[in-house]
């Protein structure tokens, strides 16, 4: 049993099935991700002065990865007009190039995740604070070590990164100098994960998020492009809907990233 | 992406047991699983509710004959010993799990799946002509994904702190601190929502490109049949309400597991220690997200059923619907206007009077084409003769109680009223109203109404009637008085029935405190017993369902109820790929009684130059 | 049976080998476009306007663009049939009523106020 119009088109619509499928999945992410963007507003928007921080991303780093990923979305549209014109070599090679784009991206996002969970905020029993990067080498448990760190006057001077002539340095702070957590559970020292902040869980979640897709977009691309490159011999049209498809979806979540890297790395 | 793309092949090999009924990507297989599942869900959340009841009716008292098993579940937490030392108290946190569990499992696991994936998955590819959904793989990844949910939803019964309970609502911040195991009852339900609401997702995605894709030769769009509109637009409402509800699960299991504050305030303490968290989060983002889908969600809950009801109607009337392009433009609208009324809910948040007004306008507006349908059906009534069979004494029934629903939900739309009636029984009276004697009654209607189609089988005629008969009775029982209990004052989700909030009578010296009158706390035990009678009525229900399989009259031909609409001309029960032979459309859905013609109805397949057939040829059953 | 199919390709465009040809180019200079549209935004993002507002406007402008050239030329959105783009019209129509109303529950007049 044949379902109707999965790779020819229906002549009233002009589309056919898989191309109407994924534009209705795509309005639902449009829909997840502006309520995240939404969520973002509102947070920065409530925020208690002095709390949210500028430009504490790394921008170079962000840069590279919206010209990664905007390589890959010129080589995805790339590989299926390729495939139009009957060149299955040259789509495999921009669909590579896609592949590898889509690496590298996640190679630098899991660089970026890790530099946060090594960036320590310790709050001092002199109300100061010291923050800066852990010094992971250190082994002697009284003291709390970071290999480039700076100690300043309130949590509101964190917001802004250091200005250019503070030098940071290795700092070693004893333990007894540390404040100790209201709750007793422990030295008020915590890293820069999600639940450091408003803006560092919202940068998480709306990158994870994303990353999620970038990894499943991947692995969809990979398996036609791969595994599935077959289809392409026995029915080559359906094949060709197959990349279109799974290009829209690649499409979208470079558009994705458009967006979330100016709202997340510069404002 | 789809199944084998050689010719068509005259039959295929066939089947295995697991291939056929477990891991079957044929939409008739696909309904009945969900349509089952969806039943023993609803039959489950009926016994949450009994449990409920009793507590609220008899506060403090064991519950009688399940208190050992209660124990076992729960353990000793949650149930203990009354006053005569009898086990099986319900302590006020299960209470609470039993509430929020209620609804969870009656809308997300219950209706919605029956409504919606049930009869939307098994009638709409025939309505339309089509072998099968556009999808058929991605239709049992939706089935499964449900099935997965549920389950999660079900597990968390068994875990350290128990269920979720915090309401089917689930307001943070006691959706994060109220019980503080990790992971927790709450942490289940945000894992078991994530997948309820993929299911829908992927089901939403199959039902539009189906509709869209695969009508038949000269269905066009108003020709549809008003059922198949009323999944396309459910569908619609689906696709885009439910994924900002899903970004607000993936926050809010944040705040649960990794210890963000995506809504929780600054400064906040739980039981005398501030809470380690960074703070600067809004509760009221959470209560924005959840009913962004939570209202879209509720018209998810009626559309299917007035599908149901109006393909019923037009076939038990002998007449076409009135006012069908009028129904089509007002379900249109109501999906689109059902995206901007969503705070209406959020009244008492202190939003301000400019944006209140606002969601109170768009409020009363989707009101006028939720009159219109209804008006519509009941104009189309007039002048019918009607055939009092069991699906159209529930289609029947529906008509003055989802009236009564909606027209009860005009003062919860006001602002100004809403300040008194938020959060008290008159709510709970509006919206059971709507959901029990209104769409419940409409999907019982149509599981006796398709039952032929999906066995070649009826259900037993008299126990049909008996258990349209008593349901009615008790539904209203149950419900009505909760009306007046809500204008008296008493406030929903109180687990000892309001017993707190007794008024005390002016005695010798001093004035008595206002309060729920004996009359009101009574109504409580009234309602206790009508809903143990509702629950004991679905019994002749269970049984009829499964007996009529292998015993129910034969039906004597494909279609029995001589009906107009498409799924009545496969053979029955629809063998895989629906059609055994190619179909084309004609005409409207409900050319009944047309003028001229020898048969009060004309199928819309049959083509118009077929003869009239004479008198003798009669196709009655 | 390979030419032969290609030239009854199933796609939302209608494109055939020679305009496929030409549409190489066009996504080669969007491609450019929108790399010179990422330096811009890095640009101006650090430059002083006086007040942040004109900053996150400019941001906000710049990002549209880049993703209308996304969204229309390599999603073919621009030659799109009028059912797929009316569905992303409402779905973003229906993102902004979200974030709009939701941004005025909290404003001026309502007892949870923005800062």
């Amino acid at each position: 049993m044949e379902i109707p119009y999965a790779v020819k088109i229906r002549p009233d619509t002009g589309l056919y099935n898989a191309k109407i499928g994924i534009w209705l999945f795509l309005a639902s992410e449009v829909m997840l991700f502006g309520a995240l963007f939404s969520s973002y507003i509102l947070l920065r928007v409530n925020a208690d002065p002095g709390t949210w921080p500028l430009h504490l991303l790394n921008v170079k780093l962000g840069a590279v990865n919206t010209l990664v990923l905007i390589l890959s979305s010129v080589m995805v549209v790339f590989g299926w007009a390729s495939l139009k014109m009957n060149n299955f070599r040259a789509y495999q090679v921009y669909q590579g190039i896609t592949l590898l784009c889509a690496l590298t991206f996640l190679g630098i996002k899991s660089f970026e995740y890790r530099d946060k969970f090594n960036h320590y905020e310790v709050q001092l029993k002199n109300g100061r604070i010291a923050d800066g990067h852990i010094n992971r080498a250190n082994e002697d448990t009284n003291f709390f070590a970071f290999e480039a760190g700076r100690v300043v006057a309130s949590h509101a001077d964190l917001m802004v990164p250091a200005a250019a002539d503070v030098k940071l340095e290795e700092l070693k702070i004893p333990m007894s100098d540390i404040q100790d957590r209201a709750d007793g559970k422990g030295k008020e020292i915590e890293n820069y994960g999600p639940w450091h902040s408003s803006y560092l869980a919202i940068y998480f979640v709306l990158t994870g998020l994303h990353a999620l897709h970038v990894i499943g977009g991947a692995i969809v691309i990979f398996a036609i492009w791969g595994p599935l490159a077959g289809v392409w011999k026995t029915d080559p049209e359906r094949y060709i809907n197959r990349v279109e498809v799974s290009g829209l979806f690649w499409h979208f979540v470079d558009l994705i990233w458009i967006f979330l890297f100016p709202v997340l790395y510069l404002l | 992406m789809q199944d084998s793309s050689h010719a068509p092949e005259a039959h295929h090999e066939e089947l295995g047991f697991w291939r056929k009924y477990i891991i079957s990507t044929d939409h008739k297989v696909i309904g009945i699983q969900y349509g089952i599942t969806a039943l023993l869900f609803m039959l489950f959340g009926l016994c949450l509710m009994l449990l409920m009841r009793w507590q609220i009716g008899h506060s403090g008292q064991a519950v009688p004959f399940l208190g050992r098993l209660l124990l076992k579940i729960h353990g000793p937490d949650m149930i203990s010993a009354d006053k005569t030392g009898t086990l099986g108290v319900i302590s006020a946190v299960l209470y609470n799990s039993y509430g929020a569990m209620h609804g969870t499992v009656m809308v997300f696991l219950g209706v919605v799946p029956l409504a919606f994936g049930a009869f939307g998955n098994f009638v709409t590819p025939l309505q339309i002509g089509a072998p099968d959904m556009a999808f058929p793989r991605i239709n049992m990844a939706s089935y499964q994904f449900y099935l997965l949910g549920g389950l999660v939803m079900l597990a968390s019964f068994f875990i350290p702190g128990g269920a979720a309970k915090s309401g089917w609502t689930s307001y943070s911040p006691l959706a994060t601190v109220g019980d503080l195991h990790r992971p927790n009852g709450q942490t289940f339900w945000i894992v078991g929502m994530v997948c309820l609401i993929n299911s829908s997702l992927l089901g939403a995605v199959n039902f539009i490109t189906t509709i869209v894709q695969l009508r038949v030769k000269g269905l066009n769009w108003m020709r549809l049949p008003f059922f198949v509109w009323a999944q396309f637009v459910t569908a619609f409402l689906l696709l885009l309400a439910f994924p900002p509800l899903e970004a607000a699960g993936v926050l809010q299991l944040a705040d649960n597991l990794l210890g963000t504050s995506f809504f929780l305030p600054t400064g906040l303490v739980v039981s005398g220690t501030a809470l380690h968290v960074s703070g600067g989060g809004s509760p009221l983002l959470w209560q924005h997200l959840f009913w962004f889908l939570g209202h879209p969600e509720v018209y998810v809950l009626i559309l299917p059923a007035m599908g149901i009801v109006t393909e019923i109607i037009a076939n038990n009337t002998r007449k076409p619907v009135w006012g069908y392009r009028s129904m089509v433009y007002s379900v249109l609208v109501i999906g689109f206007l059902s995206f901007i009324v969503w705070a209406h809910h959020m009244y008492l948040t202190g939003m301000g009077t400019r944006i209140a007004t606002f969601f109170q306008t768009t409020t009363m507006m989707i009101s006028i084409p939720s009159v219109i349908i209804l008006t519509s059906l009941l104009i189309s009534l007039w002048g019918a003769s009607i055939r009092f069979t069991v699906p159209m004494l529930f289609a029947l029934a529906f008509l003055p109680m989802f009236g009564i629903g909606g027209l009860t939900g005009l003062p919860l739309g006001f602002n100004v009223s809403d300040i008194y009636l938020h959060d008290t029984y008159y709510v709970i009276a509006h919206f059971h109203y709507i959901v029990a004697p209104g769409t419940i009654f409409a999907l019982f209607a149509g599981i006796y109404y398709w039952y032929p189609k999906a066995t070649g089988r009826f259900m037993s005629d008299f126990w049909g009637k008996v258990h349209f008969g008593l349901s009615f009775i008790f539904m209203n029982a149950v419900f009505l008085p909760m009306f007046f209990q809500g204008m008296a004052g008493m406030s929903r989700r109180m687990y000892d029935g309001g017993l707190t909030y007794a008024e005390v009578p002016a005695a010798a010296g001093s004035p008595g405190i206002p309060g729920l009158s004996p009359f009101v706390l009574g109504l409580n035990r009234t309602i206790l017993w009508a809903a143990v009678c509702l629950g004991l009525a679905q019994i002749p229900f269970i049984i009829n369902f499964f007996w009529s399989i292998r015993h129910g009259r034969r039906a004597a031909s494909d279609n029995p109820w001589e009906a107009t609409t498409l799924e009545w001309q496969t053979p029955t029960p629809p063998p895989h790929g629906n059609f055994d032979r190619p179909m084309e459309v004609f005409r409207g859905p409900y050319e009944y009684s047309v003028p001229g013609q020898a048969r009060d109805f004309t199928t819309q397949n049959e083509p118009e130059t077929a003869q009239p057939l004479t008198h003798g040829d009669s196709v009655r059953s | 049976m390979r030419e032969h199919t290609l030239e009854h390709a199933a796609d939302g465009g209608g494109h055939s080998v020679e305009e496929a040809k030409k549409h190489m180019r066009t996504y080669a200079i969007v491609g450019v476009a929108l790399m010179i549209g990422t330096g811009l935004t890095v640009w101006a993002a650090f430059i002083n306007f006086g007040s942040r507002e004109i900053n996150i406007i400019a941001a906000l402008v710049i990002a549209s663009t880049k993703g209308f050239l996304v969204a229309g030329f390599f999603m073919h959105l621009i030659s799109e049939k009028k059912l797929i783009y009316s569905l992303m019209a409402c779905t973003v129509f229906f993102a902004a009523a979200l974030m709009f109303l939701t941004l005025h529950s909290m404003s001026q007049g309502s007892i949870v106020h923005m800062r």
